[in-house]
This record gives structure tokens, sequence and C-alpha cells, in this order.
């Protein structure tokens, strides 16, 4: 119960977060886009085994996470929600792959790397797309994807659930609310009324996203959803591309944290 | 002004489920006006709120708004003229910010980003709430939210401002404010509502609604006045019209 309410807060304060005025925030939706797409792309394409190259991309996040002002802990939360799922994932690596490798002189086995690439993969790409979301905002980057020619009815898609699924939540809220009044000293809900809850719920949020619909329409919605305010790239905005770009891109050609380390290690044989 | 007339000739609507909401109904609500449309509950307001706005259409007679019939091809001119405020306004809010729920309907009819921002303010002053421009709408109070819908709709500068029950569920105080609100606009008004106190205050013109019927048609002072009329419909007379609940005393 008071996770469902707990949650409905969650959702919007991505939303709230997209509000700052910051030199990230106001960089150009597409540009922060495009970045995060080109971040993403490098993220995965490393080897299953090459944790090390991985560690250098987390500069990324950092940087983000000072310039645009946002606090670590709500965000680094909604990462861990998915994280089960990716443990889920790769939780069978170390069994199936069990040849062993030295590192740092710890006898381990390959399975255990291929494990922790997925872990850190996954926490990175999740960061980075929240982070997308938190310095932009739902509607400004739905205006972003058509700016890329993604069809209308995908982004409207996209605009309409994200904004449904608070609505319909409260009507969740409210119900279990309801139930939880009427039903003293029960954990959860009772099995044999499951079914009758969820098609009520279901038949509610069916009416309520029904009227939302018709208030839409009554103010002249029409199937495009329009954002206002949307402002041309300026050189500010490529440059942040090209900028994030450059350090990918050379992150992804050059193994930077063995070339550091050859360089310390020469000048100590030296 | 005729092009502001609102016109119901011989309407008739029945849900899929065979029930009857709207019998036969006509009337013609002038420039100016500002009309109550009461009854008790399932008489048929909200369906004939629906009616008028284009939600469903009748399957016999026809509305006209102006001198332009409400259909499909007619919608997005109708909807432009009418201004509806729903009953719930957590039904019409949802966008991330008050401005951008006031902006919603002005930027569907693609009006430049200029014009929208100073109609979002003008509307936002109308109700007294620039104030809260930026704030998220769930995070309002029930009389915020309700004057946050209004202004949703008044920046669409409709012909029409269409009332589904404005004062339910708000406080003494939010309650004045509203009627306030309405008495202060020059619009042709139409407010449906069971508190008959407010409808007093707000309306020059009563519809009285009874099973899908009109039972009465005609100045505030002389229907809310028949408490026997009112009491056949399943009304009653507003308290501000009856004997004073303490020393008894003839109003």
């Amino acid at each position: 119960m008071l996770n469902i309410m707990e949650s409905l807060y969650n959702i919007r304060k991505l939303d709230e977060l997209a509000r700052g005025d910051t030199s990230i925030h106001r960089v150009h939706p597409l540009a922060k886009l495009i970045t995060t797409v080109i971040y993403l792309i490098v993220v995965v394409s490393f080897d299953r085994y090459e944790i090390s190259r991985l560690l250098p991309l987390v500069f990324y996040p950092i940087l983000i996470f000072a310039f645009a002002e946002l606090p670590v802990k709500p965000i680094l939360k909604r990462v861990l929600l998915v994280e089960p799922l990716v443990i889920g994932i790769g939780v069978l690596n170390p069994v199936f792959d069990q040849q062993v490798v030295m590192l740092a002189g710890m006898e381990i086995s390959r399975g255990w790397i291929t494990f922790l690439a997925i872990f850190i993969k996954g926490g990175l790409t999740v960061t980075a797309a929240l982070l997308l979301i938190a310095t932009t905002g739902m509607d400004r980057l739905a205006e972003a994807l058509r700016m890329l020619r993604i069809p209308r009815l995908f982004v409207l898609q996209l605009l309409l659930t994200y904004r449904y699924i608070s609505v319909l939540l409260e009507e969740v809220a409210t119900t279990l609310r309801a139930y939880s009044m009427r039903a003293p000293r029960q954990k959860g809900i009772q099995r044999s009324v499951w079914g009758s809850l969820a098609g009520q719920m279901l038949l509610r949020t069916f009416d309520r996203a029904q009227r939302v619909y018709q208030a839409m329409c009554l103010r002249g919605f029409s199937g495009e959803y329009i954002t206002g305010s949307s402002k041309k790239m300026n050189a500010g905005d490529l440059l942040y591309i090209v900028g994030w770009g450059l350090f990918l891109i050379t992150m992804r050609t050059y193994d930077i944290p063995m070339l550091l380390g050859s360089l310390f290690t020469g000048v100590i044989t030296r | 002004m005729s092009h502001h007339k609102l016109e119901v000739r011989d309407l008739h609507f029945a849900y899929p489920d065979g029930q009857e909401a709207i019998r036969t109904m006509s009337f013609v609500i002038h420039h100016g006006e500002s009309v109550g449309i009461i009854g008790a509950n399932g008489a048929g307001k909200s369906t004939l709120l629906m009616l008028l706005m284009g939600v469903l259409f009748p399957d016999r007679g026809e509305v006209l708004v102006g001198d332009v019939h409400v259909t499909k091809k007619t919608l997005p001119l109708i909807r432009q003229r009418l201004g509806i405020v729903f009953q719930n306004p957590d039904d019409q809010l949802f966008m991330t910010t008050v401005y951008d729920d006031v902006a919603f309907g002005p930027r569907n009819y693609k009006l430049d980003e200029k014009e929208v921002e100073s109609r979002v303010n003008q509307a936002l002053e109308m109700v007294g709430i620039t104030h809260l421009k930026d704030r998220a709408p769930f995070k309002l109070s029930g009389g915020e939210k309700r004057a946050a819908a209004i202004a949703s709709v008044l920046s669409m500068q409709p012909d029409v401002l269409i009332m589904d029950e404005p004062s339910a569920a708000l406080d003494p105080k939010s309650r004045r404010r509203i009627i306030r609100l309405l008495n202060g606009f020059g619009h042709t008004k139409i407010v449906t509502s069971h508190d008959l106190d407010m409808t007093y205050e707000t309306c020059d013109r009563i519809i009285v609604i009874k099973d899908g019927e009109i039972a009465a048609d005609g100045p505030k002072d002389e229907i809310l006045t028949d408490a026997e009329l009112l009491d056949r419909c399943g009304l009653e007379m507003p308290l501000s019209l009856q004997n004073c609940p303490v020393c008894r005393s003839q109003k």
C-alpha cells in the first residue's frame, strides 16, 4: 500500500528533477538523446570479459550528476530496482563458465567475470537512461524523438503510457486503500479476491483513462502531442555531442586503463 | 449575436444498454445568459453535457452551437467555442506543471508559443493562481486544482463556459472564491450542480431536468422558490431561501 503511493511519488520525482535549470538541463534534448545513444552503444559493445575497459565510462554519469546538480540517491535507488533483473540474467554464468583465470593475483572463474560485466553494463546503461530523463523530461525527449522522425504514433504511445502510469497507479492505490480499510490485520490481499480486485481495477482504470482522454479531446487534442518550445540546436549543443562522442570513441578504440597502467609500470621499471 | 447561441432541438439519447437518458429536450440559450441545469442524480445532466460537447451523439434531434450543428466534422470548431470544466479536476489535469496543463488546449490549436504564453498568463491571472504556474498539479489542494482546471479551459477563450458541479468537494472559502470567479465572467455560462445555493447566486435562469425531460425552465426566482416543483424533481429549496433553522423565522 505504502509502497504503491511511494512509487507514485517516485515516478513523478524524475519529472521534478527535469525541471531544473543547469547547464546540462539547457542542452538541447536531441543532443542529449544522441549522446546517450552513443554511450549505450559503446557500453554494450565491449566484450564480456573486458571489465577494466568499462571503468572509464563511469565518468559520464559522474559528470552529468555533478553538472546537472542531481541528487545521487533517488536515481541510484531506481537503478537498483532494475539490478535484480540483471542479476537474474547473469546469475547462471558462474555455473556454466568455470574456466579459471588470474585476476590481481586471485584465481577467479570466467563466469564470475562475465557476470560482473553484465552487472556493470546494466548499471551504466540504466543510469544513463535515467539521467537522460532526469535532465530532459519526457515531453522534451518526445520532441527530440519526433525530430529524429520517429513515427508520431510511437512517440505518442510512449508519452501517454508515461502519463497514464501515474494516473492509473492512483486508481490502484485508492482501491487498495479501500480494501485494507475493511480488511484489518491482513497481510497483503486474500487470494480469493485477487480476481475480482484485479478486474475491478482494470475497469476503473479503463473508465479513468477514458475520462482523461475525453478531457484531452475537448481541449482540441487530435493525435499530436504538442509540447511547445522547440528551439533549434546551437553550436554549444553540437559541441556537447562532439565532445562526448570523442571521449566515448577514444575509450572504445584505446584501452586507456591498460595504457595508463603500462605507462606507470613503464616508469617504474625504467 | 446569434453566433453565440446554443440550441437544443428535440434531443433524444439512449445508452447502448437501452437506458433512455434523454427523452425529449428542447431549449435555447442566448449570448451572455447564465443557466443552471439542476436535477436529481441520474436525471440526465451529465449526459446532456456530453451531448452538448459532442462526446456523445444524439439518436434523434440536434444540438446547434451558433448556427453550426454538432457533428463529428464540426467538433474541432465546436470544442473551441465551448469550454467544459469536468467535475473531477484530476481527470483534466495530467501534465507535469500547471502551466503546461493550461497551455495544452492552445497548443493543440497550433497557436504560436508567444500567443500561448500570453493566453496562459491571462487565464492564470483571471483565476488568481499565477503563483502556482510551475507547481505540479497533483500537489495542489482541491480548490487550487479546480482553479487550475478552470484556467485550462479559459486559456482556449471559449464563448460558452460549461461547468459540471464546480463547487463539489470544495471547502466553504474555496467555494466562495469559485462563485465570485463565475460571477466575474462575461461568458455565456451553463452550470450543473446539486449545490442550489451556488446555482442561485451564479445563474439567472434555471432548467430543471427530471427523467430525461425538462420539468421546468424559467428565471431563478420563480423556479428555486417553488418548493413543490423542486420536491417533485428530487430537489430541495436552496438553504438560503428556507426558513431559519434556529429561530424558525420566515424568510
